[in-house]
């Protein structure tokens, strides 16, 4: 099976570990793995902040790059939840690309909803000694569904203890440009998950999004606290050690 | 009602540090939020009722002129006196012209949001009627001269000390410490306008086009008593509240009452059908009802048209994580929250919104609650490229905007400012790995920006197949992965 692993920009710039994390989990699945090198954004920063042109011909150079993949597959809810669920509409206006958009709608997974759902993984290489949170980041559980899927995994990996925080369906506050914009009301929100996260003990917050782990390991930090805040796809593969680097 | 949507941000900065608010609010995260959640377990098949109501609603606004003369015509038969509106200043006088005419000194009303988009107390007080708001919360802000912050909770943002002291103020009666005496003292002071007003002002949750009836959902009985202890009564309705039948009334209820107070139904549901008859003991005399467009039939035919579906239940606001934090005041007009946001602009303007399309991280809890199913993030991300295109964002912002896409489009360009970006990250992050100040963005107002760790996974990747790195043990599995 043939996938071509779409990086997003930030984990291309903030953290490649996860890249090379998701890389790994889907090569342990026997896929085959192709990253188009010319890849940058999937055009969701002008999306959502009113720049439909800027995400338009952004949306177009995705769509020449990665048509004809069997899958595509991203380590990140929002980025997927854009291919699959905006670009019919973000590209209504050109019918010429319309076959292609709906073609690669229908491809496009969240990573976990991918190895849960499609390839249907048994086990994964993840070790993980004591307990993680998960936070459900909006644009995966509310344009993809994806809820059950990386908590299927995570029951998965050897030593891993799930505990639920209170309110992990609650937004992060990051929202994009919203965290830039209006960074007051942005962090008095991450304020609320911050608490749920410490109330629970665990050890570190798991979630599949970039956007809300910069904004909630931020102000993790800025509090003080040591909670650690990893990406699902690190914990499932087992490069969740802060001394594994991706290289 | 003045329109103070631009000032949004700092308005809202200064709620951030309102710890009364704060405290305020949480009953509403916690009651509203829980109650509702409870209230649709009740419904085996809320989902299916949902894209019902979608439908209906729809259905209606569809064919809304069929709609508005049906329920015209039906009203009439009744004996009810129509007006049409086309805006808030035709609102104002019609409803003076009609007290005038009626020689009507003291007015007593149940909640209208419409009174509160054109001003209609001020005006009505300038014009030397009493104005007397009868529901609770209405009553609480018109004592506290503010305006509400929330459509079916109007004083959410009062605690109920903040609410004994105002009474203690007002009332000039000894300082009652809980809730039930509160009202309590509400009620004997309100009674005797009950029964000395000329005229009742109400607004309608829906009009019913097969029988020219209106109807208001309540829960204090104030709303009965105005639509038929004066002796004449005036309904203020926007047109797009119109439903074809009693029996379609019936089911969005269900949904209505669930959404908005996780109650199963309300305590009172009043349908008034033209004045009292005859052979009738209650009831006003003269019924009056005022259509009122106010910017409703431009939405109407606009990309904004399923906002007109809301049927103002409150849920988008109650589950907002912008609005639990800073309340329904700094939204600057008469509808906050996500519905706000997108009614604000469509009513009053794009220019006069301000921030508010963007006051929200599209989290689409509000999509995903609304009994309605209206889309209410793709409707701001609409507003939002209506601000680009109209220019109404910030030239930096546009810019950095632009500039990205310039980027991103150029692979061969994105690839070296992003390592440069990596590499400015880790001097940036120090030691800890983390960017304590970023010039120019809100983002360290109150976090840190964990840093980049000097390479991306670009050139991590690409580093694989190069030759000197073939022989490593990193490389991919089988070496199977491959550059395109």
């Amino acid at each position: 099976m043939q996938v071509a692993l779409f990086v997003t920009c930030l984990i291309d710039l903030f953290r490649p570990r996860i890249g090379f994390a998701a890389l790994k989990l889907l090569e342990a699945a026997g896929c085959e793995v192709v990253v188009p090198a010319t890849q940058t954004c999937c055009g969701q920063p002008g999306y959502n902040s009113g720049d439909r042109h800027g995400a338009q011909v952004l949306a177009r150079k995705l769509l020449r790059e990665l048509d004809g993949c069997e899958y595509v597959v991203v380590p990140s809810g929002s980025c997927a939840g854009m291919i699959r669920t905006h670009y019919r509409e973000l590209l209504s206006e050109f019918p010429d690309v319309r076959p292609q958009a709906e073609r690669i709608a229908a491809r496009t997974y969240e990573l976990t909803d991918f190895l849960h759902n499609v390839l249907k993984v048994g086990d994964v290489p993840g070790l993980w000694q004591g307990s993680v949170t998960y936070h459900d980041c909006c644009s995966g559980l509310r344009e993809l569904a994806v809820k059950a899927q990386p908590r299927a995994l995570l029951a998965r990996v050897a030593g891993l203890e799930l505990r639920e925080m209170s309110a992990p369906e609650q937004c992060c506050g990051f929202g994009g440009t919203f965290a830039v914009k209006f960074g007051d009301i942005s962090t008095r929100i991450c304020d609320q998950k911050c608490d749920d996260i410490v109330a629970s003990g665990a050890a570190a917050v798991v979630l599949g999004d970039l956007g809300c782990m910069l904004n909630i390991e931020g102000r993790l930090r800025r509090r003080g606290a040591q909670t650690r805040v990893l990406h699902v796809a690190e914990v499932l593969a087992g490069m969740a050690d802060p001394e594994a680097d991706g290289a | 009602m003045q329109v103070r949507s631009a000032e949004f941000k700092a308005a809202a900065a200064q709620k951030l540090d309102d710890r009364q608010l704060y405290r305020a609010l949480s009953g509403l995260r916690n009651r509203m939020v829980s109650g509702r959640a409870v209230a649709i377990q009740e419904l085996d098949n809320f989902e299916e009722m949902r894209e019902a109501a979608r439908q209906v609603r729809d259905f209606t606004l569809t064919n809304l002129d069929y709609f508005l003369e049906l329920f015209e015509r039906n009203a009439l038969a009744r004996g009810a006196q129509m007006h049409w509106a086309e805006n808030g200043q035709e609102v104002n006088r019609l409803v003076l012209d009609i007290a005038r005419r009626h020689g009507v000194r003291k007015i007593i009303k149940s909640k209208s949001m419409l009174g509160e988009e054109s001003g209609l107390n001020q005006f009505l007080e300038a014009g030397g009627c009493e104005v007397r708001e009868t529901d609770l919360g209405e009553y609480i802000i018109q004592e506290a001269r503010e305006t509400p912050s929330h459509i079916i909770a109007p004083a959410v943002h009062r605690t109920k000390e903040q609410v004994a002291d105002l009474f203690e103020a007002r009332h000039g009666r000894p300082r009652k410490h809980d809730i039930a005496e509160m009202t309590r003292e509400a009620r004997e002071v309100l009674r005797p306008h009950f029964l000395t007003a000329d005229m009742g002002i109400s607004g309608a949750n829906f009009l019913v086009a097969e029988t020219g009836t209106t109807m208001i959902v309540t829960n204090e009985g104030n709303g009965r008593m105005t639509t038929t202890l004066p002796r004449v009564h005036v309904v203020v309705t926007g047109i797009e509240k119109v439903l074809p039948t009693l029996e379609d009334v019936a089911f969005i209820l269900r949904l209505l009452t669930r959404s908005a107070t996780g109650q199963s139904i309300s305590n009172y549901l009043t349908y008034t059908t033209g004045p009292k008859g005859v052979d009738e003991v209650e009831g006003p005399d003269q019924f009056h009802i005022v259509m009122v467009d106010s910017g409703r039939t431009r939405v109407l035919g606009s990309p904004l048209r399923e906002a007109l579906r809301c049927i103002r239940c409150g849920a988008c606001m109650n589950h907002c994580p912008v609005y639990q934090n800073i309340g329904g005041h700094p939204y600057g007009w008469v509808y906050p929250g996500p519905i706000g946001s997108v009614l604000t602009p469509a009513y009053v303007g794009l220019e006069n919104a301000g921030d508010l399309p963007n006051a929200a991280t599209l989290c689409n809890q509000c999509g995903v609650v609304c009994p309605v199913k209206i889309p209410l993030p793709d409707l701001m991300r609409k507003l939002r490229e209506q601000q680009v295109e109209r220019k109404l964002r910030p030239l930096s912002e546009r810019a950095a905007l632009k500039l990205w896409t310039f980027v991103a489009l150029r692979p061969a360009l994105y690839g070296p400012m992003m390592r440069i970006a990596a590499r400015l990250g880790r001097w940036l992050g120090g030691s800890r790995a983390l960017i304590r100040w970023l010039p120019g963005t809100g983002w360290t107002v109150g976090r840190d920006m964990p840093a980049p760790r000097g390479k991306t996974f670009r050139e991590l990747y690409a580093a694989r197949w190069r030759p000197a790195a073939k022989s490593r043990d990193a490389a991919p599995v089988q070496g199977k992965g491959r550059l395109r």
